[in-house]
């Protein structure tokens, strides 16, 4: 239940409801969307990407000199796990056809593609299990244009505007093209999309979408696909090897300069292995678990932007990691959930955010960027929030309109994960509102691919949330679903076609001694060593404790691998 | 390099992003884990509690939103016979509080050509054929923490009735813990996906429009009008999108 002292501002809420309600039921926007002029005033003035201390310039690697999240610079300016001496690559552990890295929704489908169209083998290696992924967790839908009055190139429209112009034409294309096919696919596999009586798909708004096009399976959406694709990559144990609790650590090349494989951990014995493969994917998701600019997160536990720094390190190009995602609409009451997402569905459905006040002050459905700048300008600037007991601040998203534009039930019915989220504290969103702040969501940008997910490095392919220029500076809701399988599938096709006709040289790691010499050369000083693979949430007492160790070396699988919120001695 | 956002300006130790203890004061409860003692904040949760405590979780944690299942977890409570489940990301801390969690637990999943299968009970039979034991007991249902009639649902699959199967399971998390309580040793999560996936395939109504649409871009339809969009400079792109209109 809501402490005593918000009863004042719920009873507000409910005041305004029936005229709002009124406005819901009109054709027209219920509250005026911003102009190109007005977006770009409330980015600049809001958008935690534009506070000072937000971005800077990295110094090394194929990115040197760029201005990028300030996390993100930190993350690449690292060690490595591995030295290149101590490593024989000269008989490695496994061999492969297509090695994926990452068990999500981008690598399963690349996994079953290559199988079917080119009959490749492949391992996946997932640092926890499989399916455990931002893929898992998107509830509200993936967007594909299959409607009578929508179209791919309007989808395509959308996309960019969405990304302020900036995102790469050809990725957007293949994004908006593949999009019914992958609806027909997921069908076919086995997904239960919701449908309407005479079996057309179901359609939602989300933010900047300019006609329905969120499907759903309720809002277990990410789940239903996951677990359908992890099921599927099991029925074929002969062709797909999972490897689970083993992260890659680092990419191996060969001697012309082409990705051959990598070097995997095992979280169980703390060996390191040598898989060997002609070529490699990178599927390993995004980097919410990196806490960005303090923010409470509504990713994974494994979500730490691993792929990012392999790549990095082996060479190849990173793209708009200048631009991080806050949702809109994290939870910031509950403390027990604070952070965790509330679906855009939600605001799709007629939710509507709403100040102290019990005001609208804000489109509900402006692209992610824009609403999430709007909400911490209410919070910030108009002082509209309402504060928590922990000392967050929150606005209100009312989500008892729903039922009162739909019918009664329809909140529990099409919502059922959001609602027992709440009811396990005692509030009934069909009744009483949710108080919601911007969460750390989506990395924007990443490893820089074409449509056939090549990067600079031969051999060397990337899908997903890890990849960097489809969705410009801001992606908009339900496209990384629609993402993760058009790249994963594309990914499966390109990489398992390239693993059929190359033939490997040396195995090396040479790169990690140059990267070694750059750091030097760059002056940089850090005790951070990468990929992070885990977050620590230890209190700060517990890992003074854990730090006592000669050295303060890195205990294996243990707390320490996130140093960035690290505050040990001397460090 | 702490730095803290306008909305999460004190974090409490419950999964936070800095794992401070809070400076507000925190009522402590006592709480086993595993057979340990330890002290945490009321108010936690299972996992919270558990990070609190110092522990890294390797297996046990996945989502920590409810939907993935990696964290299902047992408990008894002092005074009380009963054995509880819940997800520990989901469930709160109480007073002697003693807790397991259960990670994992050994299933076999059938290997199957859903190509060759029939959404009828001849799938359950060949493939999940563990679920003709069930006696009924109901314990399925009273340790799902997601609150799903896992018996109802099984007693659809001995029916054959494949739609049944797939709307009460629907939301299921496969956290595993009913197949864990089963006295009949059925391994219901795996079966239902099989049926969801059976109901999706099989007995989904066909959208027209999907087809349609399908073939609409593979026969280059769309191309021109992508053409178009691809070649043109931002301003123009810009007052394209601005002047479209919206349904």
């Amino acid at each position: 239940m809501y402490p005593d002292y918000m009863a004042e501002s719920l009873r507000k809420v409910a005041q305004t409801r029936p005229k709002r309600l009124e406005l819901a039921r009109k054709s027209e926007p219920v509250y005026p969307p911003m102009n190109a002029e007005e977006r770009r005033a409330v980015l600049e003035g809001f958008h935690p990407d534009f506070e000072a201390s937000a971005r800077r310039p990295v110094r090394v690697g194929p990115n040197r000199d760029e201005s990028l999240t300030t996390e993100v610079a930190d993350l690449l300016e690292s060690h490595s796990w591995l030295r290149s001496n101590q490593v024989d690559l000269k008989k490695p552990d496994f061999e492969t056809d297509l090695l994926i890295i990452g068990g999500g929704g981008a690598g399963c489908n690349a996994a079953l593609v290559a199988m079917k169209e080119h009959g490749i083998r492949s391992i996946i290696a997932t640092k926890l299990r499989m399916g455990d992924a931002n893929t898992m967790m998107s509830q509200g839908g993936m967007q594909a244009a299959v409607s009578r009055t929508d179209s791919p190139t309007r989808h395509y429209l959308d996309a960019i505007g969405g990304g302020h112009f900036e995102n790469k034409p050809e990725l957007v294309r293949a994004l908006t093209e593949d999009g019914p096919g992958v609806v027909k696919w997921l069908e076919d596999l086995g997904v239960v999309w919701d449908k309407e009586q005479d079996g057309s798909l179901k359609t939602m708004h989300g933010g900047g979408t300019s006609r329905k096009r969120m499907l759903s399976c309720r809002d277990y959406t990410g789940a239903m696909i996951m677990r359908t694709l992890m099921d599927e990559v099991r029925n074929h144990p002969g062709m797909i090897e999972v490897k689970e609790f083993m992260p890659a650590v680092e990419l191996i090349m060969d001697d012309k300069g082409r990705c051959a494989g990598a070097i995997l951990y095992s979280l169980d014995s703390e060996e390191f292995f040598v898989v060997k493969a002609k070529s490699t994917l990178i599927a390993t998701g995004g980097y919410g678990r990196l806490h960005i600019r303090g923010y409470d997160t509504t990713n994974h536990y494994g979500a730490t932007g691993d792929g990012l720094v392999m790549a990095y390190r082996a060479g190849a190009k990173l793209m708009y990691m200048d631009s991080v995602q806050y949702h809109p609409t994290g939870v910031s009451f509950p403390e027990q959930i604070a952070g965790f997402l509330v679906t855009e569905a939600i605001r799709g459905a007629g939710g509507q955010p709403l100040n102290k006040d019990g005001d609208l002050f804000v489109f509900p459905r402006e692209p992610r960027d824009i609403e999430a700048s709007a909400i911490i300008r209410e919070c910030v600037q108009n002082g509209g929030g309402i504060p928590t007991p922990s000392g967050r601040v929150g606005v209100w998203l009312d989500s008892p309109l729903i039922d009162m534009l739909h019918g009664e039930g329809y909140t529990d019915r099409h919502f059922p994960a959001m609602y027992r989220q709440f009811i396990r504290y005692g509030i009934d969103i069909s009744k009483l509102p949710m108080l919601i702040y911007p969460s750390l969501h989506y990395q924007n940008g990443g490893i820089e691919i074409n449509e056939r997910c090549e990067t600079d490095l031969p051999g060397l392919y990337v899908a997903g949330e890890a990849t960097g220029g489809l969705h410009g500076r801001n992606r908009l809701m339900g496209n990384s679903v629609l993402d993760y399988n058009v790249f994963g599938r594309r990914a499966g096709r390109y990489a398992g076609e390239y693993a059929k006709k190359v033939k490997l040289g040396k195995l090396s790691l040479a790169h990690l001694d140059t990267y070694e010499k750059e750091l030097a050369a760059a002056g940089i000083q850090t005790d951070l060593v990468t990929p992070i693979l885990l977050p620590s949430y230890a209190p700060e007492d517990v890992k003074k404790r854990q730090l006592l160790r000669a050295d303060n070396e890195l205990p294996g699988t243990s707390v320490l691998h996130n140093r960035l919120h690290d505050e040990r001695p001397g460090a | 390099m702490t730095s803290v956002a306008a909305g999460t300006t004190r974090n409490l130790s419950i999964s936070q992003a800095d794992g401070e203890r809070s400076t507000v004061e925190q009522r402590l409860i006592p709480i086993s884990i595993m057979g340990k003692a330890y002290k945490v904040p009321a108010g936690a949760t299972i996992m919270g509690a558990i990070e609190y405590a110092g522990h890294q979780i390797i297996r046990g944690a996945g989502c920590r939103e409810g939907y993935c299942g990696a964290c299902a977890t047992l408990y008894r409570l002092p005074g009380d016979y009963k054995i509880y489940t819940g997800l520990a990301c989901m469930t709160m801390v109480e007073e002697g509080m003693t807790l397991a969690q259960i990670p994992y637990v050994p299933a076999e999943k059938a290997i199957y050509d859903i190509e060759k299968l029939k959404p009828n009970v001849s799938a359950i039979q060949e493939m999940y054929p563990s679920v003709f034991r069930c006696v009924a007991c109901n314990t399925c249902t009273k340790s799902c923490p997601q609150g799903l009639q896992v018996m109802d649902y099984i007693q659809a699959a001995k029916r054959g009735d494949i739609a049944t199967v797939m709307d009460l399971s629907f939301d299921c998390v496969v956290c595993g813990l009913c197949m864990l309580r089963c006295p009949a040793e059925i391994t219901q999560p795996l079966m239902a996906i099989m049926a969801k996936r059976l109901y999706g395939r099989y007995l989904r109504k066909d959208s027209p429009e999907l087809a349609e649409r399908v073939k609409a871009v593979e026969s280059g339809v769309y191309d021109a009008e992508y053409l178009e969009l691809m070649s043109m400079n931002r301003k123009d792109l810009s007052d394209r999108y601005y002047a479209r209109d919206s349904e």
